[in-house]
Order: structure tokens, then C-alpha cells, then sequence
């Protein structure tokens, strides 16, 4: 039996620890280390009782343990503004990590759509871009691989509660950084995004729009199969991601519908937005783990 | 009543609110024309953006005439006394709009968030404050909330360095009583430096009515929109409540006569939408819904053969809040499948 590759979580918050649940389930990476800068922090009690090791100190409190053990793979679900230390702390050990904050200092990366080309280039940091993005971007490049898209515009709707400090914070990150993702990765010469939040109880399921403007006429039969071909894909990690209603063609644009189910984990399942997050930094380090291994086995 | 003697700051917001009955089509000479003429007739404050504010411009509100830029660098060099506002609601315009509107010689920045969300204006609101703007926090759809929970939430912004907090009516839902509560607990509460606004629509009529609560409350800025022009049935008619005020006895510095000639000679002309309380403006206010959805609704019933009334007291009972305009086609859609499946 071949050992799973060790990984860290930066940052003990609602991310941290849903991804740590996750995690705990995937049969090649295994969480070892919670890092915290809270020595009251739920989070790394939480992390303690799972059996892994914790530090209230930082990635500094991490950084003695990183060789002695194994740790290969990071995720940082802090905020954009410690991202880059953080990364040049663990980066000095060859530490791969996953960006779940919206600081994108590596490439983007959206697992449906460009994750094997991600992990392929041996890339040290990728970003997950946004929750939005995640929910998003997957249809915007379904439609763009069908056909050009002038202008990608997604809207994207959280409940007050899964809407945390960091992104309340720095909300305008959020709409650039998404917005950028939907040109980068899904494809449109122009993104726009816009979020919002809605404050109801029993809270909203996050809910997701994307209007594509296509340059020609939209290849109706096509982008709705392709559609369907990305609802799949984006299923195999996050079940309740289901499309609404929708495509509708209305001259060149092109609309979906989305709402995003979270799994639950530790998140309420209202939650999709944070869901869709943990979920595909999970899938991002499991095709990293993958490829550590096929590394070390050549 | 007794307003007597008491100060009034009015706000036009014809070129902005107004700008969503038209559909965010005015065109930069509109603008000029308009805000020249409310200018002349000595309405301080003016509003200038795409309906939506910086950055509005979108599928999902509508893509304007010309660009937030164009607007605000026709308008302001023309303004004699008056000075330039503009709206921003973080999650759709950034701080790098408001650079650019500050670039552009606007004075007033708002900075909109949805009542109790106020914590997403933290990085905009401190900006302006810095930028030295007249930083003002808008707390909109504010009939949601109790008066405490605001006042909460108004401290949020005030904390960030807005000198200005509004009370916004966007659903036109409050009647007088709502907004003396609110208004007042807010100036009662609130640093004494701190002005407090009021911003209603006229859905169910009340714009005056309620404006006037907001003064005998302690408000030292009303929003209006001369002609009415603004979502849903319009904002508090500006050359209307000035012509009640002067009446009242209370100062506002605007020339009640010039100001129903703007009206009637140059805004009431270009209307493309008949500004009124329609039944679907009335049930806006009735059920308590963001006004700027009328027109996406209208349409979306036209598209879809449903009514337009329906579609919004059921936006209504999904507690949707401002900018979620496409949730409209969202539940359009699935009223067509649940009237199919009948």
C-alpha cells in the first residue's frame, strides 16, 4: 500500500475545517498539520481532536515541522492579504500549494476546466480563484469552447451567513478577481461579476446567473449539450451543483441558471459557495498528489 | 406639524434613480441639459450614474448610453453651484470607480449596501473618507429591519468615516411612522456631526409624507427626484416637497419655480416610461420590493406570458434584496414550468 501525501491547511476558519473533513475522506492526500494564529481557535481544537497536529503560530509554527513531516501539498484558506508570505514560507521546502484566498498569485485554476492542464506544468502555486468563480466559470467555458464569447457576466448570490469577514472585508477583490477568471479561464474577451448578499432566513442556497454574450449566433443545440457535459463534470465534486433553468437564448445571449448545494460537511448545505470552494481545492490536490507520486515512482 | 426655520439639504435624483424607468438610456446631453437646468434653480446636491451606480452597466441591469466616465465628465464642469454625486454598491462597482468619480470632480460618494450588510462597505466608505468626499453610507431596503438593528448597522459605516448615513426606503414600503422611528433613533444615537438622511420612493404616495417624518425626526438631507423620475413610482417629487417646504416654512435654497419648469419643460418631456403608481409600482410598495425591478419584471411577464404582479410579491416572499434583478427570470421561469405542470 503506497502512503498518502501529506498535506497542511493554513488558516482554521469554516474553509479550513470543511476542507479538513473532506480531506480526511480522500484516499491519497491525508491532512497532517492545521495552522491557526488562534490558540482559543475552535478550528484547531476541532483539527486536534481529529488527530492532527495544530499551531496557533502561523505558518511560522509550521514551518520547523514541514521536512521531518512530509508535508507536500498546502492549502491556504487564510486571506489574500498573508497569502504571499505564506507562500514564500512553505515554498522554500518545494511545498505545493493550493490558493483558496483570492490573492492569485499563480494561475487559476477551475478543476472541470483547466485543473490537468494546471497540474501538467508542475505549476508550485495555483489559485482557486473565487467561490463565484467556481460555481461560475465552468459554463462560461462551455459556452466558449462551443464558441467565441465577447462578454462574460456572471451574478452570484451567498446567504449573509456564508459570507465571512475576509470577503466582506475586501469584497471588491471578489468581483475583480472573478471577473478576471471568466476572461482567463472561461474564456470570454470580457468578464464582469457582480455578488450579492441576501441576509434571509431559513438562508438562501447560493444561486448563480451567467449571461454569456456569443459573438455570432448561439450554436443552440451545442452549447446546450456542452452545457450539460460541464453540470456533469462539476457534479462529480460538488453533487448539488444543478442548473436551474436555462440556457436561455435571447439574440446572442446566452443565460444559466445554477443553484449550488454544499455537501454539508461542516458547512451548513446552504453554504454551496464555500462548498464549491473546498471541493475543488480538495480535487486540485488529489491531481497534485497524483502526480508527487508518479514523481517519486519514475 | 412645526418644521419651521429648520435647514434642508435637497438631492436630486433624477439622473440616476431616473435613469432606471429609462432604462439607463438618458444621454450625456440629457444629463447636461438637465443638471444645468437643476443647477440654475439652486438644487444643491445631484446625482449622476447608471441607475445601479459605478459600475452598473451590465446584462443583468441594463447597459447604458454612455459609460459612468462620460456622464460625470460631462455634468461636472458645467455645474455652477451645484455639486456632483454618485452611487456605489460594493459587490458591482469597486474602489477603483470611485477613484475615477473622485478623478472626475464628484463630490459626494455613497457608498450602498443592502441594511444589514453594512460591513461591506469598510474599504469604500474609508477610501472616500480619505479622498476627503462627502462620504455618505446608504442603507438600503431599510423597511426590512427594526430601527435598533439599523442603528447598528449605521454605526458600521460611521465607524469607517461616512459624515452622512441615510435611511433608504428603496421598496417605497415605509409609512410615516417607519421613518420617524428610524430617523430618529439614528439621530439620537449617531455622533452629532453625523447628518442623517432620508431617501424614499413613492409607491404607495408617501415620498412627501414621509420626508416630512424624516425632517421632524432630525434629517438633514431628503433625496427627491425632480418630476418624480426615478424606480418604481419614482422618488419624492422634488418641485413638489420644495413647493410643500416652502410652505412649511422650511429653507432649502431652491427656486420653486424654476424648478417646475425643469419638470414640466425638460424632464416630463423625456420620459420614455410614464413615471407613475401603476399596479406594479403599488405592489412594489405594497410587498415590499426593490423597486428597480419594475421594468425587468414588466418584461419578463411579456416574455413569458405571466403577470407582472405576481412575479414580484412572489420576489417579495423570497425576501430578495437590491441588484438581485436576475432572480426575475429565474422565478419567471419557474412560475411558466409550475403553470405547465398544471
Amino acid at each position: 500500500m503506497t502512503t498518502k501525501v501529506k498535506a497542511a491547511i493554513i488558516g482554521s476558519g469554516n474553509i479550513g475545517t470543511d476542507l479538513l473533513y473532506k480531506a480526511l475522506r480522500s484516499e491519497i492526500v491525508e491532512p497532517v498539520w492545521m495552522v491557526g494564529i488562534d490558540p482559543e481557535s475552535e478550528g484547531l481544537r476541532r483539527a486536534e481532536e481529529l488527530g492532527l497536529k495544530t499551531t496557533f503560530e502561523g505558518v511560522k509554527g509550521l514551518e520547523p515541522h514541514i521536512q521531518a513531516d512530509r508535508v507536500q501539498i498546502a492549502w491556504d484558506a487564510t486571506s489574500a492579504y498573508v497569502h504571499r508570505s505564506n507562500n514564500d514560507l512553505v515554498s522554500k521546502f518545494g511545498v505545493r500549494m493550493v490558493d483558496l484566498t483570492p490573492a492569485a498569485i499563480g494561475p487559476f485554476c477551475v478543476p472541470p476546466v483547466n485543473l490537468e492542464e494546471m497540474v501538467g506544468r508542475g505549476e508550485q502555486n495555483v489559485n482557486m480563484v473565487t467561490c463565484g468563480g467556481q460555481a461560475t466559470i465552468p459554463m462560461v467555458a462551455a459556452v466558449s469552447r462551443v464558441q467565441p464569447v465577447d462578454y462574460g457576466e456572471i451574478i452570484a448570490t451567498v446567504s449573509s451567513r456564508s459570507a465571512g469577514p475576509g470577503t466582506r472585508k475586501n469584497i471588491d477583490e471578489f468581483t475583480r478577481t472573478t471577473a478576471k477568471g471568466v476572461e482567463v479561464v472561461g474564456g470570454a474577451k470580457r468578464g464582469k461579476a457582480i455578488i450579492i448578499i441576501n441576509p434571509a432566513e431559513p438562508p438562501l442556497i447560493m444561486r448563480d446567473t451567467i449571461h454569456c454574450l456569443t459573438a455570432d449566433a448561439p450554436k443552440q443545440q451545442e452549447i446546450i449539450e456542452s452545457a450539460q457535459r460541464m453540470v456533469a463534470e462539476v457534479q462529480k465534486y460538488v453533487p448539488g451543483y444543478t442548473l436551474k433553468n436555462g440556457p436561455v437564448f435571447d439574440g446572442n445571449r446566452v443565460s444559466f441558471f445554477m443553484e449550488v448545494e454544499g455537501l454539508g460537511d461542516f458547512l451548513p448545505k446552504y453554504a454551496g459557495n464555500l462548498d464549491i470552494m473546498t471541493a475543488a481545492g480538495l480535487r486540485t490536490a488529489e491531481l497534485i498528489a497524483e502526480e508527487i507520486r508518479r514523481a517519486e515512482a519514475a | 406639524m412645526n418644521l419651521e426655520g429648520k435647514k434642508v439639504i435637497l438631492h436630486d435624483m433624477s439622473l440616476r434613480d431616473g435613469m432606471h424607468p429609462q432604462r439607463h438610456q438618458l444621454t450625456t446631453d440629457q444629463m447636461v441639459q438637465v443638471a444645468t437646468a437643476l443647477d440654475e434653480a439652486g438644487v444643491p446636491l445631484i446625482e449622476v450614474t447608471h441607475g445601479d451606480g459605478l459600475g452598473g452597466a451590465s446584462v443583468n441591469y441594463g447597459f447604458p448610453a454612455a459609460t459612468d466616465e462620460e456622464y460625470l465628465r460631462a455634468v461636472v464642469p458645467k455645474m455652477k453651484n451645484a455639486k456632483i454625486s454618485a452611487l456605489l454598491l460594493p459587490g458591482i462597482g469597486t474602489v477603483d470607480h470611485l477613484r475615477m468619480a473622485h478623478d472626475c470632480g464628484v463630490h459626494t460618494i455613497r457608498v450602498a449596501t443592502h441594511c444589514t450588510e453594512a460591513d461591506v462597505s469598510e474599504q469604500h466608505i474609508i477610501l472616500g473618507a480619505k479622498m476627503e468626499m462627502d462620504t455618505v453610507g446608504f442603507l438600503m431596503m431599510a423597511h426590512m429591519i427594526s430601527p435598533e438593528e439599523l442603528l447598528e448597522q449605521a454605526k458600521l459605516m460611521q465607524g469607517y468615516g461616512a459624515n452622512c448615513l441615510y435611511i433608504t426606503d428603496s421598496a417605497g414600503y415605509m409609512l410615516p411612522d417607519h421613518v420617524t422611528a428610524r430617523v430618529g433613533l439614528l439621530r439620537e444615537k449617531l455622533s452629532a456631526d453625523v447628518e442623517v438622511g432620508f431617501h424614499g420612493h413613492h409607491n404607495l404616495h408617501m415620498g412627501i409624507a414621509n420626508s416630512l417624518a424624516a425632517i421632524e425626526a432630525g434629517a438633514g438631507r431628503i433625496d427627491g427626484s425632480v418630476a418624480g423620475m426615478g424606480a418604481g413610482a419614482g422618488n419624492t417629487p422634488l418641485e413638489v416637497f420644495v413647493a410643500v417646504l416652502h410652505r412649511m416654512g422650511v429653507e432649502t435654497g431652491v427656486d420653486m419655480w424654476k424648478l417646475m419648469d425643469v419638470a414640466e419643460d425638460i424632464v416630463y418631456p423625456l420620459m420614455t416610461h410614464k413615471v407613475r403608481a401603476d399596479r406594479d409600482s403599488l405592489t412594489l410598495g405594497y410587498a415590499g420590493v426593490y423597486s428597480s425591478f419594475l421594468l425587468h419584471a414588466k418584461r419578463a411577464a411579456d416574455k413569458y406570458g405571466l403577470k407582472s404582479t405576481d412575479i414580484l410579491v412572489e420576489l417579495g416572499r423570497m425576501k430578495t434584496v437590491g441588484g438581485q434583478e436576475d432572480m426575475i427570470e429565474d422565478v419567471a421561469l419557474d412560475m411558466k414550468k409550475a403553470g405547465a405542470a398544471e
